[in-house]
């Protein structure tokens, strides 16, 4: 762990200098994205990489936690904190209906499910319209209100996620170097070996997954208050295979890969921007390739060349 | 009456290219273990080379061997250059390559064809057919009886040629198909071909009905899986009864409850099985409990 708190004070240090160093909104907007991105893969991260499980439907876990603080401050006049109290527990409920079941079978069910999952929920986004605005999405969600404190500028934003984020990675970092944690990376080795040494694993999965999903619920209630404006495309299946994407691209069983993968994929589309509608296109082959050739991730996977590089070098 | 007559026929139209679809997935799922997300997109490939090979003025049965053709050939391609070379990762790596590979060939088809629907020209012209009271445009009919020769040909394949035989012998026991002096390999290759094939198929007869777009295979690769998992994922015949099941159920979920809905019910489906019979109507073997 002493190694992760160093990079733990590096983090809010880069975090701190950019937010007082920066006065261009447009960067603490992507930044702020980048924040509500790094909450949920944080929490699949735990899900893939410790407990060997994947969610395809994480998308909707972040779209039923918007909707649910959108529709309730919005159409219902609630205060942001007791509609984002409501939103968690919508979320909880839902991934214990689908989490449950599922995982009491061996096998990719998980996925299936949630993949299931994730179309029906995006399907009643759409079509919910009296509630949800449809496919035009909905509106007038109000800005953050937390003890009478109205959160206006991506500079309060950006201070008030990037220290959730901070708060949650530390929590997680304790977490994955717990005997919980090491209970959850033994499953992805052996499941009979750890169930042989006393850990229930299928409640380790279900608490796992039930955390990633009400992760995923709290940056979709932070995203709508956010943005101010919230639809259904935001909630694809894609989405889901992209926030899995950004988990895979950093190596699965390591948080910091997975918030540099989401760092990756939130800025490179920015960058881009020659790639347009294309983008879609060179994200699957990202995703492909890395799969393919480095499926421990960029990071590690890079390090592995290099070392088998020089290792020929001096032979 | 000539209501429930027309929810039956579009259900039947529809659970036919589910079926396809779904046997595509056993037949790759047989030979490899793999769940290829990418499935959607061979439909939505045979679609768009029909429709590109209509518009050159070929006539309809060359233009429709030509597409399913090019699209086996692309799936033995993926095979060899994706699947191949990470056939000893995990199942969420192989998971997570199709899917990738499904955005991959989605993209690509977006900067080949562009966003706009292509027509398709009908193979039997326009003139509805009045059927006890339904109306039915003759496409759809066609539909049924392209789905059932297809059926019809890869049961006598795996079940009368000695190369069927040898798949599925390798589908049991790889090892011991191995033992027996099986070649596996080139099995595994064939099992791409034929599941881009049959997907192809049913992208190439549905394409007058829905005209061909980018886009169109996703949702019906997923409407597939589901019909599969119904089907017990390793039983051909499963597959077909799936595809067939969860077409009548739309149809009807369409006609009865609610039109805007209707896309779900494939998946509600598929999330009812995995709770109540994970094993599928016609799986092999109960699943696999902790």
């Amino acid at each position: 762990m002493k190694n992760q708190y160093l990079a733990l004070t590096f983090l809010a240090v880069v975090i701190l200098t950019i937010g007082f160093l920066n006065h261009n909104d447009y960067y603490f907007n992507i930044l702020n994205i980048l924040f509500l991105k790094g909450l949920i893969v944080i929490g699949l991260s735990l899900l893939m990489g410790y407990a060997g499980q994947v969610s395809l439907g994480h998308a909707a876990f972040y779209g039923l936690g918007a909707y649910t603080s959108g529709i309730l401050t919005a159409k219902f006049g609630w205060g942001c904190l007791p509609a984002l109290g409501v939103a968690q527990l919508v979320t909880f409920i839902a991934a214990l209906m689908i989490g449950l079941p599922a995982l009491r079978l061996k096998g990719h069910y998980l996925a299936m499910a949630t993949l299931g999952f994730g179309v029906i929920v995006y399907i009643f986004f759409k079509e919910l319209i009296s509630l949800t605005g449809g496919p035009s999405g909905l509106v007038g969600i109000p800005p953050l209100e937390i003890l009478g404190k109205v959160f206006m500028e991506s500079r309060e934003y950006y201070f008030l996620f990037g220290g959730i984020l901070f708060l949650a990675l530390l929590g997680a970092l304790h977490l994955a170097h717990s005997p919980f944690g090491r209970g959850l990376l033994a499953i992805h080795d052996s499941e009979a070996a750890t169930v042989s040494l006393g850990y229930d694993t299928n409640r380790l999965k279900l608490i796992v997954f039930l955390l990633s999903a009400a992760l995923a619920g709290l940056a979709g209630s932070l995203y709508a208050h956010f943005a101010m404006f919230i639809a259904p495309t935001s909630f694809t299946f894609l989405h889901s295979v992209k926030l899995v994407t950004m988990v895979v691209i950093g190596g699965v069983a390591s948080l910091w890969g997975a918030l540099l993968g989401a760092a990756v994929l939130t800025i490179l589309p920015e960058v881009l921007t020659v790639f347009e509608d294309y983008d879609v296109l060179v994200f699957g082959a990202i995703l492909v390739l890395i799969m393919i050739f480095l499926p421990e991730g960029l990071f590690k996977g890079l390090g592995k060349w290099i070392g088998q590089f020089r290792h020929k070098i001096a032979t | 009456m000539s209501e429930l007559i027309q929810f039956i026929f579009s259900g039947l139209t529809n659970g036919a290219i589910y079926a396809l679809i779904a046997l595509g997935f056993t037949i790759v799922y047989n030979a490899t273990e793999v769940i290829n997300f990418a499935q959607g997109e061979f439909v939505m490939l045979g679609a768009m080379f029909m429709a590109t090979f209509c518009a050159l003025g070929l006539p309809i049965p060359l233009a429709f061997f030509l597409s399913v053709g090019i699209v086996a050939l692309i799936g033995i391609i993926m095979e060899r250059l994706a699947i191949y070379p990470a056939r000893h990762a995990s199942h969420i790596t192989l998971i997570i390559i199709t899917i990738g590979l499904s955005i991959l060939i989605k993209g690509v088809a977006m900067f080949a064809w562009g966003k706009d629907p292509l027509s398709v020209p009908s193979f039997l012209g326009d003139t509805p057919i009045h059927l006890l009271g339904a109306t039915i445009v003759p496409q759809k009919i066609l539909v049924l009886i392209a789905t059932l020769i297809c059926v019809l040909l890869m049961e006598l394949f795996f079940r009368k040629t000695m190369v069927g035989k040898a798949m599925r012998a390798s589908a049991v026991n790889r090892l011991a198909a191995r033992l027996v002096g099986i070649k596996v390999e080139p099995l595994v290759l064939l099992a791409f071909a034929l599941s881009a094939a049959t997907s192809a198929v049913a992208g190439v007869v549905i394409s007058p009905i829905t005209f061909a777009t980018y886009d169109m295979g996703t949702l019906l690769g997923l409407k597939g899986f589901s019909a599969a998992v119904l089907g017990g994922l390793t039983s051909g015949l499963g597959a077909v009864v799936g595809g067939f099941v969860l077409g009548l159920l739309e149809a009807f979920a369409a006609g009865f409850i609610s039109s805007a809905y209707k896309d779900a019910a494939a998946f509600v489906i598929l999330i009812l099985v995995l709770l109540l019979k994970p094993e599928g109507l016609f799986g092999k073997g109960a699943t696999k409990k902790l």
